[in-house]
């Protein structure tokens, strides 16, 4: 029997405040104009950027080059809205550019481009790349002497690809402990619950027999999530594996734990009327 | 030819201090001295391929210049999306040092015998593909590879296959060498069937026909400049090339030929492996002779190609 952390129940009780509200009003618009997006993807991984971008990563939006920022890959590339939100209110390119997502001229296309999108470190959405990509990086930190750290951002239906078990393999013979794996553990994947489409459980073992060190937190908890990423690496000398329990759709009743909102075309008035309802008005 | 090229990457770690050499699980003492040099350059990192290209993007992306170093049919087929996504998308200078391209694993059966990575390769945007035929050019062919931009598909041979290769043609890559000045017949070869070619040149000569051979080492950007001026005045064009005929030399000639030409073309022969697995062990040289890429069977296919365009093809005067 698969006992449920006490991180879940707490990603679904747990409330949101107004800059998570706001976060969700961006990502929402972009939908709404769009008339297309993967909703849960990003409602589910909000609180793990905004905490990354706001509180946690060295980098300057108006150098987004700088050779001595921390890299973040978001290797589920599908959870872009979410990050577009961070990277337009952090002032990486401007808020406008939200309201074009998937436009013929838009820089902000369905997954996120390196090259087309100021603070995008690399292009994502065949999952299971990114945290290959981010042993690179944090390798290269490592010969190259410079003291930057790598996040990357992993969904659970993602590490259904044996890519990402070769890559924590790799990374944790390196011993990478500048290499931070975050996982949006919603337990739910396109298809239906992780639980049926491919058991991950039990989870944490598996990242902790891989040779990474392992926490375990309420992924829409910004003062636990703040505390758990500043503490990195967990264990020196190994690469870190933040599990972060998370509700797909979180903050948008209808959309909760709700496999149909893994991808959403044109909203409806009653769907806006819900989310205008949910997060404020947008 | 393979280990100069391995040896090559030990030189230029030598020189430059971005060359990496990252190996999945290659035979044993793979570039032993480079290890014992430059112990945090000289990666093995596991029987885990499409790992190795997400990581080596990473490198890249940091400016190191890894070698990355398995048999060609792991090289290409087990991480065709880490390929095209991490490497041909992010365009970055990763080189894919393929041991065994074509039928060098002959023995080990058609899980080990790369016969359609010219095609899946060259089909990806950004690639550059290259073919060595011997061991001198693999070395000036790896010379050039340092500062080129993108990621490089370098195809090896066997290892010791005849040296034909001159010092005086040099190397450029995507720039195409003439053996033999074309006369009736124009083989364009890639690889090690240049040295076939050469022989087949030899034997058609003794028949009174005088044939050409432009040495396509880099398939993609293939040389379009030498392979017009090449086919002035001849009456066939025949490509030679160990793989399947979808996708590698002959399809890149042909296709070169009808975008450039229309529709006055020459009379083509595209000699390959046939379109299928081979089910057949023996030697790389034993299965090319069986699929009709022995000398002789090159020299005698063309005659008969020759003595039908000349009932049925114009001979070219002009491009």
């Amino acid at each position: 029997m698969i006992q449920i952390s006490p991180h879940a129940e707490a990603a679904l009780t747990c409330t949101l405040d107004e800059r998570s509200l706001y976060l969700r009003r961006l990502v929402l618009g972009s939908v709404r104009s769009a008339g297309r997006g993967h909703v849960g993807p990003a409602l589910s991984l909000i609180e793990m950027v905004r905490v990354l971008y706001d509180d946690v990563l060295r980098i300057d939006p108006k150098n987004p080059r700088d050779p001595n920022r921390d890299r973040a890959i978001l290797s589920k590339g599908h959870g872009c809205l979410a990050l577009y939100a961070l990277l337009a209110d952090r002032g990486f390119f401007p808020l406008s550019e939200l309201e074009g997502f998937c436009g013929p001229d838009s820089i902000l296309g369905g997954h996120p481009e390196y090259g087309m999108v100021p603070g995008v470190e690399a292009s994502t959405g065949a999952l299971g790349h990114g945290l290959s990509i981010g042993v690179g990086l944090a390798l290269a930190a490592r010969m190259r002497e410079r003291d930057y750290r790598t996040f990357v951002l992993l969904g659970d239906g993602e590490i259904n690809e044996g890519s990402v078990w070769e890559a924590a393999m790799g990374a944790a013979k390196h011993g990478l402990d500048n290499l931070i794996a975050l996982i949006d553990y919603n337990k739910l994947q396109s298809y239906g619950p992780t639980d049926y489409v491919l058991p991950l459980e039990p989870l944490a073992d598996k990242w902790r027999s891989f040779g990474f060190a392992v926490q375990e937190v309420n992924g829409h908890d910004v003062d636990a999530l703040r505390r758990v990423l500043k503490q990195v690496p967990a264990v020196a000398g190994k690469p870190t594996a933040i599990i972060c329990h998370t509700v797909k759709g979180k903050g948008l009743p209808a959309a909760e734990s709700n496999a149909d909102w893994h991808h959403k075309n044109k909203l409806t008035d009653s769907e806006l009327d819900a989310i205008r309802v949910a997060v404020g008005d947008f | 030819m393979r280990n100069t090229a391995m040896n090559m990457v030990h030189k230029l770690a030598t020189r430059d201090e971005r060359v990496l050499y990252i190996g999945s699980d290659p035979g044993a003492g793979t570039l032993r001295a480079m290890s014992k040099e430059f112990p945090k350059r000289h990666l093995i990192e596991g029987i885990s391929e499409a790992h190795i290209i997400g990581m080596s993007a990473g490198l890249a992306m940091e400016g190191f210049v890894p070698y990355v170093n398995t048999i060609a049919t792991f090289l290409t087929r087990r991480c065709y999306e880490q390929v095209a996504v991490d490497l041909c998308l992010h365009n970055l200078p990763v080189r894919l040092i393929a041991n065994g391209g074509g039928l060098v694993y002959a023995p080990l059966g058609p899980t080990h015998q790369a016969i359609e990575d010219i095609a899946i390769m060259r089909a990806l945007p950004n690639m550059t593909v290259i073919c060595p035929c011997d061991a001198d050019e693999a070395a000036r062919m790896m010379e050039q590879t340092l500062d080129w931009k993108g990621p490089v598909y370098i195809r090896l041979g066997k290892g010791g296959d005849a040296i034909v290769s001159k010092a005086e043609h040099g190397f450029e890559i995507g720039k195409a060498i003439l053996m033999r000045p074309p006369g009736d017949v124009l083989m364009v070869t890639t690889g090690i069937m240049l040295q076939r070619a050469l022989a087949a040149a030899d034997l058609l000569a003794a028949q009174g026909i005088r044939s050409g051979i432009l040495h396509m080492h880099t398939v993609k950007p293939l040389d379009t400049e030498a392979l017009l001026q090449a086919i002035r005045g001849i009456r066939l064009v025949a490509t030679l090339e160990e793989h399947v005929p979808s996708g590698g030399l002959g399809s890149a000639v042909a296709e070169t030929l009808i975008d450039k030409l229309g529709s006055n073309l020459p009379a083509m022969l595209r000699l390959s492996l046939p379109d299928r697995f081979m089910h057949n062990y023996g030697s790389q040289d034993s299965l090319l002779k069986k699929h009709g890429l022995s000398a002789n069977a090159i020299a005698t296919s063309i005659e008969h190609a020759l003595a039908a365009s000349r009932t049925s093809s114009p001979q070219l005067h002009s491009t």
